[in-house]
């Protein structure tokens, strides 16, 4: 069987920091949109999880 | 002596060990009547005991199926293999069944009774094997894939939130959105289980293919449920994206026995129904 934490946000990844912050989860700042989706993209592929999108600047990565 | 051969559908392994233990079966069956008519006790004895070995079957074939289960990507189920083993025990049942049936006509008819009572059986065979099919309980319609923002829909069933600008224009290509709307009451409990809605994915997967890989799950196959309806919405990016043929696979993926709901036939069932 395939073990491992699933449903836990692995990464925020966005390009404002007064959105996020505590909880113990790793937070990348991105200096715009693009980069943004570069990053959010990187760590999904890196953490084997899926992109989400909060519509507020805010991406998370998250495994299912 | 007639043997049967069950090769089940998307299941190409074992055949040969199921043709072989059909044989097996068959030979059992065929000489039962032969032997107690002798009468030869030691030779029933040891039919007895060799029948015993056939509920192994299931066993085998849910060990089998469960250990492939852990390096598939689309997994089957549970309530699929516990429904495919199940259906081999029978089926060697069925064998053994018929083979007694047509050896006790030869055994007091003759030979000529033999090819009439083997035609008999065959027919109730198909009759046992013939489960009824998703296509029998549920219409199977095209969807419109749509993003509202970054939550992924199909028609009003939202699936889920995708974030990255082009997984969304890849699902926007490529994606299909197919929508399965239960006949009655009781197609919609059937369609409930998750158990069901593996089965379905599994399916049309082993036979479309899917873009998913190992640490990507953007692409994976979604099933979800209109729940105030209770129609599901199916999510699927295929290696060969063709609706038509994906609709066909859906409407005949067998109704699995453990999610067969029987609702209507409960009193209570049927109260609260109107």
């Amino acid at each position: 069987m395939d073990t491992g934490i699933v449903g836990l946000i692995l990464a925020i990844v966005t390009t404002k920091p007064e959105l996020v912050g505590g909880g113990g989860c790793p937070i990348f700042l991105a200096a715009n949109q693009k980069e943004q989706e570069r990053l959010s993209l990187y760590l999904a592929r890196i953490l084997g999880g899926v992109v989400h999108d909060l519509e507020n600047g805010v991406y998370f990565i998250c495994r299912h | 002596m007639r043997s049967d051969y069950r090769h089940y559908p998307s299941y190409p392994h074992g055949e040969f060990v199921h043709l072989s233990l059909g044989l097996i079966a068959a030979g059992l069956g065929a000489v039962a009547v032969p032997a107690i008519a002798k009468p030869d006790y030691t030779a029933v004895t040891f039919l007895a005991l060799a029948a015993q070995q056939f509920r192994e079957v299931r066993s085998i074939e849910r060990e089998t199926l469960l250990k492939l289960e852990e390096t598939k990507m689309i997994r089957r189920g549970n309530d699929y293999i516990e429904g495919i083993a199940r259906v081999f025990e029978a089926r060697n049942y069925l064998v053994i069944l018929s083979a007694l049936f047509t050896s006790g006509i030869v055994y007091f008819g003759g030979w000529p009774w033999a090819i009439p009572a083997s035609i008999l059986c065959f027919i109730v065979s198909l009759r046992f094997m013939n489960g009824s099919y998703i296509g029998d309980i549920a219409s199977v319609e095209v969807g419109t894939i749509s993003f509202d923002n970054s939550m992924l829909k199909i028609n009003d069933v939202v699936i889920m939130n995708v974030g990255l600008p082009f997984t969304r224009e890849k699902i926007k290509r490529e994606g299909m959105g197919i929508i399965i709307k239960p006949f009655n009451d009781d197609a919609r409990l059937t369609l409930d289980t998750p158990g069901q809605r593996m089965a379905i994915m599994h399916d049309v997967v082993s036979i479309l293919g899917s873009k998913v890989d190992i640490n990507e799950g953007e692409l994976a196959p979604i099933m979800r449920k209109q729940a105030d309806q209770g129609y599901l919405a199916f999510f699927l990016v295929a290696n060969e994206p063709d609706l038509n043929f994906c609709m066909e696979i859906i409407k005949r993926v067998p109704v699995l026995e453990s999610a067969r709901a029987t609702s209507s036939k409960s009193y209570y069932g049927r109260k609260a129904a109107d």
